[in-house]
């Protein structure tokens, strides 16, 4: 079951590279496990550790200022490549409930929302302010998804779209397949039509 | 009533049920499998005692994370064993087809579904792996999918999803001799970046597309995904139909000339719109290397390596300068000067039969260059057959290459093909990011000519200057 989202209010974590793929948030040795969850202690690996597994002390999330950061701010294209929903799980159990960006790549995009994780996408000039404020320690932002607001310490407000329907799948932890089930009166009409070329020839 | 496109057409012919403000729910022709994406999946449906809806319109194979050395030999990595192992339990429990490691028609999930018949025009199709593209080359809807979407495909047979746009991608004229499908895609992409596909589905069109036989238009749909689109497609030809013709599942006799009719008529309409046009000629493109870490960061093989100062945006200025650090270039540095450790000719993007014969036409008689190791993994174990039935594999184990059992080995390196730390790898395969091929390894894509020509001479040669023979 996915965790309905409301809101969240937590630090920020700034990651400041364009087109992020999702080998770099999940690189390949950690696709074997055939589970969903403790993804999160692989998240960015190659990125956040040393071969050793050392921490890498200059890697923005193991900068002391980032612990326990709720909310990513990234650039645009995120999750690019891979459809690995590995990469979603990784961010959520690792604490991320939120990710800003100008723009995200699309099965990323769907992956994160199945999971309950919200993706914002904002003008580059709103990433930009949130980028030089997310310098300070503990920069913390406050999203509520039902007002579809960001707010920041100071108390300026932002606005963001979203899709009304992800919001309310979001909002309501929403399961898809009981959902599409609802419909089964219509697959079945539409299953019963199929034409026999688009079968399986055996 | 106004022109369609053929993936307005594929799309409005697959409506389950669509109401305002909502996805649209559409019908899945086909499900593929595989081990890495799949398990979770399977896990949700025990979990609440759901079924495979069809399991019949479902197929499964192994490709991701098996070895491409001796297959009568046990999977040495405990992990990817069990991975293995899980799927076909899976497999056996819900009543799917499943080809596992040892069946003769093994391979990469996007090369054994043409191979086999189970792609063809019109169909939707779906896999959790982005390269699921590869399949729209036959005019099928064919996109990656999460596991979470593979999960609600195995339960419904369905999908949500909000409709794309139409964008299409025009070359016009002929390539030169030396330039292949892969330049063409590769030129497409440093055009459109990485994003430019993004919330769009692409129709490829033009004469230097038309003229493209299957295997090509497989590896231009394939690298769709690298232009931020989840499908590219091309519109059902005489080409197509001759390549599908007498495959294991797909119709026959009376059947297949129907369902030839049926897929003139899904072609895209002489009237349609898109929402979106970008045109290239084919006349300008030259082979095509990448220097950086995405796609996209490619020039011609005629080239030099670019300096962050070229670029106008101050983020790709600094992705630019990030990349040539992991890269270890210089900017300034000619292409044709890189040196190269390993060459890698395999993966859904090329590792077909007519890629692997290509290659060996530039390998033949001649010797891999000293301190680079070469491998060549076929795309199937079909391919593997036909091409040892042509001698093919002769040819690259007398020029030094490695042959190897199918799979997708160092494309992503979940199995033991990986690259060293430093390494650097001309590669046909479709990722050059961050240690995709292994942690520190620098990846340089390319064409299956340009990589056995690369393997000769231990770095990157224009291979238009060399004679290729017929």
């Amino acid at each position: 079951m996915v965790e309905p989202f409301k809101s969240v209010n937590g630090v920020v974590a700034p990651l400041d590279r364009v087109n992020v793929d999702t080998d770099q948030i999940i690189p390949k040795q950690f696709l074997k496990l055939v589970q969903r969850t403790g993804f999160g202690q692989y998240l960015f690996y190659d990125w956040r550790f040393y071969p050793d597994g050392k921490p890498k002390s200059d890697f923005v999330l193991n900068e002391s200022r980032y612990q326990g950061a709720k909310i990513l701010i990234a650039r645009a294209n995120f999750g690019c490549g891979s459809s690995r929903e590995h990469a979603a799980w990784s961010l959520l159990d690792y604490g991320f409930r939120a990710i800003l960006a100008p723009s995200f790549a699309d099965i990323f995009y769907n992956n994160c929302f199945k999971n309950g994780i919200l993706l914002v996408t904002l003008d580059e000039a709103t990433i930009e302010k949130y980028f030089d404020q997310a310098k300070r320690a503990g920069f913390s932002l406050e999203i509520d998804l039902m007002q579809q607001t960001i707010r920041d310490p100071e108390g300026s407000v932002v606005r963001f779209d979203i899709d009304p329907f992800r919001k309310k799948a979001l909002l309501e932890g929403l399961d898809d397949i009981e959902l599409t089930l609802k419909h089964e009166e219509k697959i079945r009409k539409y299953e019963e039509k199929l034409q026999p070329i688009r079968l399986i020839q055996k | 009533m106004a022109g369609r496109t053929i993936f307005d057409k594929v799309w409005d012919s697959h409506v389950v049920h669509e109401e305002p403000g909502r996805p649209t729910l559409i019908w899945i022709d086909r499900h593929l499998v595989h081990e890495v994406t799949s398990p979770q999946a399977f896990d949700g449906l025990r979990l609440v005692g759901r079924r495979v809806r069809r399991p019949d319109l479902t197929f499964a194979t192994v490709d991701h994370s098996i070895p491409t050395t001796d297959r009568s030999l046990p999977i040495q990595d405990p992990i990817a064993a069990k991975q293995v192992e899980v799927l076909g339990n899976n497999c056996r429990e819900f009543g799917i087809t499943y080809h596992d490691l040892k069946h003769p028609q093994q391979g990469i999930v996007h090369v054994i579904g043409p191979e086999l018949g189970l792609t063809l025009p019109g169909l939707t199709i779906v896999c959790g792996d982005s390269h699921t593209s590869t399949h729209g080359a036959f005019g099928a809807l064919a996109f990656g999918i999460g596991t979470s979407e593979v999960e609600h495909v195995l339960a419904t047979q369905c999908l949500w999803m909000e409709k794309p746009r139409n964008l299409e991608i025009r070359v016009d004229g002929k390539r030169a001799r030396g330039v292949t499908a892969k330049d063409i895609i590769l030129s497409i992409i440093g055009k459109i970046g990485t994003s430019g596909g993004t919330g769009s589905v692409i129709e490829y069109r033009g004469e230097a597309v038309s003229t493209l036989s299957m295997p090509e238009r497989m590896t231009i749909c394939n690298m769709s995904i690298e232009g931020g689109a989840r499908a590219g497609m091309i519109s059902p030809d005489e080409t197509t139909f001759r390549f599908i013709e007498g495959r294991q599942y797909a119709p026959k006799g009376e059947a297949f000339e129907k369902a030839k009719e049926y897929w003139r008529e899904i072609a895209t309409d002489d009237d349609a719109t898109f929402d979106r046009s970008v045109h290239f000629n084919a006349n300008d493109m030259a082979p095509q290397v990448t220097w950086g870490t995405t796609p996209a960061m490619v020039t011609d093989v005629t080239g030099n390596v670019p300096a962050p100062n070229d670029f106008d945006d101050a983020n790709t200025r600094k992705a630019v300068a990030r990349a040539l650090e992991y890269m270890a270039l210089e900017p300034g540095t000619s292409i044709q000067s890189i040196k190269l450790d390993r060459i890698f000719i395999g993966s859904c993007t090329n590792s077909r039969l007519e890629d692997l014969t290509a290659a060996s036409k530039i390998v033949r008689g001649k010797k891999v260059a000293s301190g680079v190791k070469a491998m060549v993994v076929p795309g199937s174990q079909i391919v593997k057959y036909q091409a040892e039935k042509q001698g093919l594999d002769r040819i690259f184990k007398d020029a030094g290459f490695e042959w190897r059992e199918a799979g997708c080995s160092m494309c992503l390196g979940m199995n033991p093909d990986i690259l060293a730390p430093g390494e650097r790898c001309a590669s046909t395969s479709n990722r050059n990011f961050e240690g995709r091929q292994g942690r520190g390894g620098r990846s340089h894509l390319v064409s299956p000519i340009m990589a056995a020509a690369a393997a000769l001479t231990g770095h990157f040669v224009d291979i238009r200057d060399w004679d290729i023979p017929e």
